[in-house]
């Protein structure tokens, strides 16, 4: 990589910048969920590691938190930029060599702003944790140049239009960046008490609104179309996704914040806003799934159609919960328990995982033109993947349940913490699950980097799966 | 770009966008400008001070640059004794609160009451200050005011903290910057709830309660009980000490990790704290092999557990 950073641009390799995000993402997933498990494991057995700050939980979960959703997430997003925006422009990327420094600054902004975040610098506010210096040098020394990219190299389309995956790309870099610059005002210009709170859950929910659920859904929006061979059920829904999406999922901030006492008028309102959030999900949902129409096998034989059709399928539950439980009915009894920390692993480890999963996947095997290394190792991880977030999930949800009611019936406190041990020790072993998963993730794409078989010119990976 | 279609396009989506910016941003923040602080806020405004996050003054959150909570039983100027009051001393230097920076986030009463009659315009940050919570009038209604006594009484930060005993000064300020840097409020909310609680965990808080808190840090994932009221509930040091040292000490059942590392080196008496040896009788008393557990240390006075736990009793 380092080579790259000072060649010309026309000598770099297209692709590279995807390839190392791609592979930056799968280690900083091996990482974010190595420390979710070491969490988890804290949690069942408080005295596990103990007598140093450094191991404290109050200083890795926040780490954990960011390491997932800056280090894996975005970034297999930033790889997803990198080779499918100009595959469907018909064209390159715009700069690879931007491309290159975007991928270096953004893994050592996120090293020094975790380690300084392990630390304790923190500026207290949850999923805007960073100090304010570092979320702008985040902001223009890795989202400005990632958003330049993206834009141009649709600028330079060779195509006449522009397909639905790049507008949802072109249109979430840029609603990122405002949420970053507005979400941290607080920090900037000291803002306190409620207008901190607000914007605080503010910047929260858009980061997962307008950043981390479009994406994702554009993923699946070219990963099912290009492998099925199915043209998109239906570019209208595409259009009423997209909209919905700008309009609906911008503004819910405050069901974030419903048991506190901001204004009642806009508690109502982001209540209602948050229903509307069904709006895009039933669209995005229905589009991918009746697309794939006729080539159900792929569900089976294929593994980056199963990962995506799984994230898809698992935004069924993702957006009944989300819809509904920030009603002041449902909210009332899940507000600050588990069943809410099931349900945004559900959102980023169930359906935003596993369709980035897949990009990751089908981008490094067709940018490298080499076959996957060993479908089974894929298999292991996707099932290591499923079964431990399932367990993760379930567990969470029950021992949520319970938090609730010992909430509503006024139990003693301890008596939940009893209740629940059964289900942390659950959630560890979930964790576990998933990190041992993506350790051998890793090696399966290294594996394939090295020696897996050349993809013959003209053919896709996908197709020639089963050939030996 | 040359489609028309792209052009209505964008127009649309920064009418989109902009509308929800306009009505989730603009809107709220209208709404929340024309709170008026309540007693509550103002004690925590002045407490906590400045910022409990990062900061230019204490950008490793050591809890540098906060002013105490002194409980002042004796006039300083004039030695009288006089009946207990809280005063938020700020030594020279110390960032003054947004609330003495920014007086109108105040609400309008506050703000007037607090200028006139409180003289909050004579404070200078490198003088030091010393503040009162007071009550006063504002247009027939009793309101609570910022009353800066370095100017109205003339008691100046200095007098103030040699007139105190040490057991009267409280670093409540750098203890809510330990709450913030030891991640405390991932799993203690300090936020009752307004649909329960009520009988649990106390009065969930007010519209005004937070005018000049930053962060707030309200928590979102309760894996532990709600603070916002636990010097209410239980305001033994004893307790909290062994609490803080080692949870399974008082609660057996306790998940919470232990803070033995906030003692630092040495303890009350400036002797070297063997946490070795601590570890190992506790494990001996964990196992039955004795019948009492070891001897939490007495934490020294400047001490990181000290601030935490004048913050945490200061909770009510």
């Amino acid at each position: 990589m380092f080579k790259y950073l000072f060649a010309k641009n026309e000598d770099i390799p297209a692709g590279s910048a995807a390839v190392f995000f791609g592979f930056s993402s799968i280690i900083w997933f091996i990482i974010g969920t190595g420390l979710g498990s070491f969490n988890a494991a804290k949690l069942a057995f408080p005295d596990f590691v103990t007598g140093s700050y450094m191991f404290a939980f109050g200083h890795m979960r926040q780490v954990h938190v960011m390491a997932v959703i800056f280090g894996w997430i975005s970034m297999a997003f930033a790889m997803a930029f990198m080779y499918i925006t100009p595959a469907l422009g018909n064209t390159k990327l715009w700069s690879e060599k931007l491309g290159v420094w975007t991928c270096f600054n953004w893994n050592a902004g996120l090293s020094v702003a975790l380690c300084l975040m392990w630390a304790g610098v923190t500026s207290g506010r949850e999923y805007t944790d960073f100090p304010w210096p570092i979320d702008l040098i985040i902001l223009f020394a890795v989202l400005l140049p990632l958003g330049i990219n993206v834009w141009m190299t649709i600028v330079h389309r060779k195509t006449q239009g522009i397909y639905t995956t790049n507008w949802f790309f072109g249109s979430a870099v840029f609603m990122l960046m405002i949420v970053v610059l507005v979400g941290n005002l607080p920090e900037y210009f000291s803002l306190t008490g409620l207008t901190e709170a607000y914007l605080t859950w503010w910047h929260a929910h858009n980061i997962l609104g307008l950043w981390i659920t479009p994406v994702a859904a554009a993923i699946a929006y070219y990963t099912v179309p290009k492998i099925t061979g199915n043209p998109l059920y239906s570019h209208r829904i595409g259009h009423l996704h997209f909209w919905s999406v700008v309009v609906f999922y911008s503004t819910p901030g405050a069901h974030h914040l419903m048991s506190s006492p901001l204004p009642e008028w806009l508690k109502s309102f982001a209540s209602v806003e948050g229903v509307l959030i069904l709006v895009p999900a039933i669209a995005f949902v229905s589009n991918l799934l009746l697309t794939m129409t006729g080539k159900w096998h792929y569900f089976v034989d294929n593994i980056e159609i199963r990962f995506t059709i799984s994230g898809v399928m698992l935004a069924i539950p993702l957006n009944m919960q989300g819809g509904f439980q920030q009603t002041r009915a449902i909210n009332w009894y899940v507000h600050g328990t588990g069943w809410i920390v099931a349900h945004a692993h559900l959102a980023l480890l169930g359906f935003s995982t596993f369709l980035e999963a897949a990009a990751v996947y089908y981008g490094l095997q067709t940018i490298l033109r080499r076959k996957l290394y060993s479908l089974a190792l894929a298999n292991f991880h996707f099932w290591f993947l499923l079964i431990g977030f399932a367990t993760y999930w379930i567990s969470i949800t029950i021992a949520g349940l319970i938090q609730g009611a010992a909430k509503i019936y006024e139990v003693p406190y301890i008596d939940v913490v009893i209740a629940e041990h059964p289900y942390m020790i659950a959630r560890w072993v979930g964790g576990t699950m998933v990190f041992t998963g993506n350790v051998v993730w890793l090696y399966n794409m290294w594996m394939t980097a090295r020696a897996g078989t050349p993809v013959p010119v003209g053919r896709l990976p996908h197709e020639i799966a089963y050939e030996r | 770009m040359a489609f028309r279609e792209y052009k209505i396009g964008t127009r649309m989506f920064g009418i989109a966008l902009g509308g929800s910016m306009m009505i989730t941003l603009y809107m709220p923040s209208l709404s929340i400008y024309s709170v008026g602080v309540t007693e509550t806020g103002l004690v925590k405004g002045l407490s906590y001070g400045h910022n409990s996050g990062f900061s230019y003054e204490d950008p490793f959150l050591q809890g540098k640059g906060k002013p105490l909570t002194v409980t002042v039983k004796k006039d300083p100027v004039t030695g009288d004794d006089i009946d207990p009051v809280s005063a938020y001393v700020y030594k020279a230097g110390t960032p003054f609160p947004s609330a003495i920076r920014n007086p109108n986030i105040l609400g309008k009463a506050v703000q007037a009451l607090s200028a006139e009659d409180g003289q909050v315009g004579e404070a200078v940050e490198s003088d030091g200050a010393v503040f009162l919570v007071s009550r006063g009038d504002y247009e027939g209604e009793t309101f609570p005011y910022i009353e800066n006594v370095t100017a109205t009484r003339k008691w100046t930060a200095d007098a103030v903290l040699t007139a105190a005993a040490d057991t009267d000064k409280h670093h409540v300020g750098s203890g809510k910057t330990m709450f913030i840097r030891e991640g405390c409020w991932w799993c203690h909310t300090l936020l009752p709830e307004q649909t329960q609680d009520w009988q649990y965990f106390g009065l969930p808080p007010r519209l005004g309660d937070f005018n000049g808190e930053a962060p707030t840090a309200f928590g979102s994932d309760r894996k532990a009980p709600d603070l916002l009221h636990v010097g209410s509930r239980n305001s033994s040091k004893e307790w909290m000490m062994m609490h803080f040292f080692n949870p399974r000490l008082v609660q057996p059942h306790s998940i919470m990790p232990r803070f033995d590392y906030l003692w630092g080196e040495v303890d009350a008496n400036d002797n070297d704290i063997d946490f070795d040896q601590w570890r190992t009788d506790y494990k001996e008393y964990a196992a039955g092999n004795s019948i009492y557990p070891p001897v939490v240390p007495n934490y020294a006075p400047n001490s990181e557990i000290r601030y935490l736990m004048d913050f945490v009793l200061s909770l009510k």
